[in-house]
């Protein structure tokens, strides 16, 4: 899974193994390089390997088997204070018996910087996340979203050229989380730093990442940009995970270099795209988005198969129709539909047909 | 405000035509006296919760302290039962010869009091102050009792010489006021001369000060020790996994569960001469078979029994507010730049203040007032100021002495607690 960008990777790991104790693996053999100024997502459930991973290039976890290099230095052996790599943690971690601006200077004051360079550094780092008149609060006396920010400074004030971010939203709430998202990405773009970032919010992942990689199982799963990811995955866990998914299982019936056939249990033939199907008479899973379903034949390509389907019921969410559809015997088929002037309104009961363009609907590994 | 008429709402949000401005409620009442209406029966009961504790510690705790307190500076054994005495003494200055009106007044007040057979108490008062004169006393009254003619003096002198004794006369001048601050002046060495002056008492006498100085010092050593102890113990309490520190726990809490008197005789059998810490040490040839090493019955003795006791004291807070400091904040620390060393005293070290301030607290009052350990295992250059107290209940029987001692023990503590809310400030301390 080694990508092009592997000659310059400013992060790499390398056949990266790590068990905790010694039965099970964590991490199985993982090969992962991130470009410079690259902001990568490591997306995943929980127990999928991914904050081990951040932790071991943190250093705070040493890999069992495998190599890790930063700016092409193997850093195994080198201790966490000697990385140089600024870190956000998901509960912040603020020094409680330090105000903002003692935080922000413990960085520096370890670094042995002078009181008028760290001064000026810590206005600056403060001002960049607009926290300025806070220098002399204590951490407690900030709300969840200035904590945040003032990790974000505390992590940025050295001047890192990697920061790692681990669920660093994760306890703020929706809104404050959306902004944060942009204000984060914004950091990103305009100091040209190389961020990982750890989460299991795939529209996190997806709004802000160059690239994600889903992890599972010890495993990366697929590193793609966020579109290729939602659009193109590459297995079933990826294309159920990343986003709403219809999945109906089936057999290949035809095989034909990007087209095939897919028979389902009732009989009926659906159009998909092989992904990692390779033969006839193989068992598959065929993955659809539901907003790329269609019931109006007229919007249909010609030649595509459309199969019967019976709506079960109809939710107004306002800006889309939800449709639950009964297909294949299955009643939990999703149609999303734009809630424009014109939009036919289903009713349940009603008997309708449904299709899609061959692109969008991808035949995967059964699970 | 459409609902102003309504009974029920018993508060109004606004105060509308008021003259004097103060929020009144929807029936024009002050809101202020509206509240504490309210509030007044959850008070009550609440109080009524309480009342039998508050009894409990009243009768038990605050009363027979404040008694006690109250003889460091308030012993009436003389002046009660020599009243006439304690009168001429009040008539006559300080330095006024004995003349025969107070020889007249001694005879009648021991006469009464040998009839009463309240004699001994008033020799016991005066044996406070002048070692031996208890006996003068009660044989006194013995003969007095069978009658006595004037002149007083000759007949007093002839019964013993020791009536003419300056200080004996100072210290009956002393004792015939009830509220005297004599024993405070004992407690810390001094006394008070026949002239009246505050002097200091021969230098073989001199105890008190000694005590509570070796007392506080060893205090703060055992504190010390606890700490230096204590806290690795507690880190690793508060970072191991559940099952291993459970049982680690356990190993701590032991000497809470352990019968004194098991626990101090497992001491004797370590640290006597011929004990097995000794034998062991003898044995690897660190020490020679005379030079034997004296590790009990002396001050190594108490300070070895007393940490090992006080130990959980000092653990279980470090160990609770350990628990709770997260480690990403060393992990941070660590990210930052920070070397091990520095993450621990700069980020991980002030975090544990509250708890190390708890269990340094409580250690070093406990310490200051312990009396069974030393006396114990304590011998002679062991023994804190606590045993002399416990002296002065059991054996002279001089509670004012002791209550005295006490009393000074009991402010500088609390000139201590003082400071350190002070320095560190008492909101700052974490018990559990």
């Amino acid at each position: 899974m080694l990508d092009d960008r592997h000659g310059d990777a400013f992060v790499a790991f390398e056949h990266v193994q790590k068990s905790y104790d010694g039965q099970t693996l964590v991490v199985k053999d993982l090969n992962l390089s991130i470009g410079k100024g690259e902001f990568l997502t490591m997306l995943g459930p929980s127990g999928s390997g991914k904050t081990t991973c951040l932790m071991m290039l943190a250093g705070f976890e040493t890999a069992t088997h495998g190599e890790i290099k930063l700016a092409g230095r193997p850093i195994n052996q080198v201790p966490p204070h000697k990385r140089g790599i600024g870190m956000v943690f998901q509960n912040y971690a603020l020094f409680p018996h330090m105000t903002v601006g003692e935080n922000l200077s413990f960085p520096l004051e370890v670094r042995g910087m002078a009181k008028a360079e760290r001064e000026s550094r810590i206005a600056r780092a403060l001002d960049m996340v607009q926290m300025g008149k806070f220098a002399s609060r204590r951490p407690a006396q900030l709300s969840g979203g200035q904590q945040q920010r003032i990790a974000l400074a505390r992590a940025l004030v050295f001047d890192p050229e990697l920061v790692l971010m681990d669920e660093p939203l994760g306890a703020l709430d929706k809104q404050l989380r959306e902004h944060m998202q942009f204000e984060i990405k914004h950091l990103h773009e305009r100091l040209g730093i190389t961020v990982v970032y750890v989460t299991h919010d795939q529209g996190e992942a997806l709004t802000m990442s160059d690239r994600v990689a889903v992890f599972n199982d010890g495993r990366i799963q697929q590193l793609a940009p966020p579109a290729d990811l939602y659009e193109r995955p590459d297995n079933s866990f990826v294309a159920q995970f990343i986003g709403e998914n219809n999945k109906l299982p089936g057999t290949i019936e035809e095989l034909s270099g990007d087209k095939a056939l897919v028979r389902l249990k009732t009989g009926e033939l659906i159009d998909a795209t092989p992904v990692n199907v390779t033969a006839k008479g193989q068992q598959t899973l065929v993955s659809i988005r539901p907003e790329r379903v269609e019931f109006k034949p007229e919007m249909m390509p010609p030649g595509a198969h459309m199969i019967g389907a019976e709506v079960c019921d109809v939710i107004y969410m306002g800006d889309i129709l939800r449709a639950r559809l009964k297909v294949a015997g299955s009643g939990d088929f999703v149609m999303k539909m734009r809630n424009t002037i014109g939009q036919t309104r289903l009713e349940p009961g009603q008997q309708i047909r449904i299709g899609w363009h061959p692109a969008d609907a991808r035949a995967l590994d059964p699970v | 405000m459409a609902n102003a008429l309504d009974p029920h709402a018993a508060i109004a949000t606004t105060a509308g035509g008021l003259t004097d401005g103060a929020l009144r409620t929807a029936d024009g009442r002050p809101l202020v006296r509206a509240l504490a209406r309210s509030q007044a029966l959850a008070r009550r009961r609440a109080f009524l919760l309480v009342l039998p504790l508050l009894a409990f510690v009243l009768i038990t705790f605050v009363i027979p302290i404040g008694q006690m307190l109250q003889r460091s500076f308030y012993n009436d054994g003389f002046s009660d039962h020599m009243p006439q005495l304690s009168q001429w003494f009040a008539e006559n200055p300080r330095g006024a010869e004995p003349d025969e009106a107070a020889w007249t007044a001694l005879a009648t007040d021991l006469q009464a009091s040998a009839e009463a057979r309240t004699i001994g108490i008033v020799g016991t008062r005066i044996n406070y102050d002048v070692p031996g004169t208890r006996s003068l006393f009660t044989s006194t009254g013995r003969q007095v009792r069978r009658g006595i003619e004037p002149p007083y003096q000759a007949a007093l002198m002839e019964i013993n010489e020791d009536w003419g004794d300056p200080r004996l006369w100072s210290a009956m001048r002393e004792a015939s006021n009830p509220v005297t601050g004599n024993f405070y002046l004992a407690a810390v060495d001094r006394k008070r001369g026949e002239d009246g002056s505050i002097q200091q008492v021969e230098e073989r006498q001199q105890v008190y000060v000694m005590l509570f100085m070796r007392t506080f010092w060893l205090s703060l050593l055992i504190t010390f020790i606890t700490f230096v102890l204590g806290f690795p113990i507690a880190h690793l309490l508060a970072t191991l996994p559940m099952r291993k520190s459970n049982l680690l726990m356990i190993l701590v809490l032991l000497p809470f569960w352990t019968s004194l008197l098991v626990r101090t005789t497992s001491w004797m059998v370590l640290l006597q001469q011929q004990g097995v810490i000794n034998d062991i040490l003898v044995w690897l040839g660190v020490i020679g078979g005379g030079g034997r090493l004296q590790m009990i019955y002396n001050q190594t003795g108490t300070i070895i029994a007393m940490t090992h006791i006080l130990l959980p004291f000092m653990i279980l807070p470090l160990y609770s507010v350990m628990r709770t400091i997260n480690p990403s904040y060393v992990r941070a620390a660590r990210s930052l730049g920070a070397t091990s060393w520095t993450a621990f005293r700069r980020v991980y070290f002030p975090q544990t203040l509250p708890g190390l301030g708890a269990g340094a607290l409580l250690v070093f009052i406990l310490a200051v007032g312990y009396y069974i350990t030393p006396a114990l295992v304590g011998g002679s250059s062991g023994q804190l100021i606590s045993n002399m107290i416990a002296m002065h209940m059991t054996d002279t029987l001089n509670w004012s002495m002791a209550a005295a001692l006490a009393a000074l023990l009991l402010g500088a503590v609390l000139l201590l607690y003082w400071v350190y809310d002070r320095m560190v400030g008492i909101d700052n301390l974490k018990l559990g």
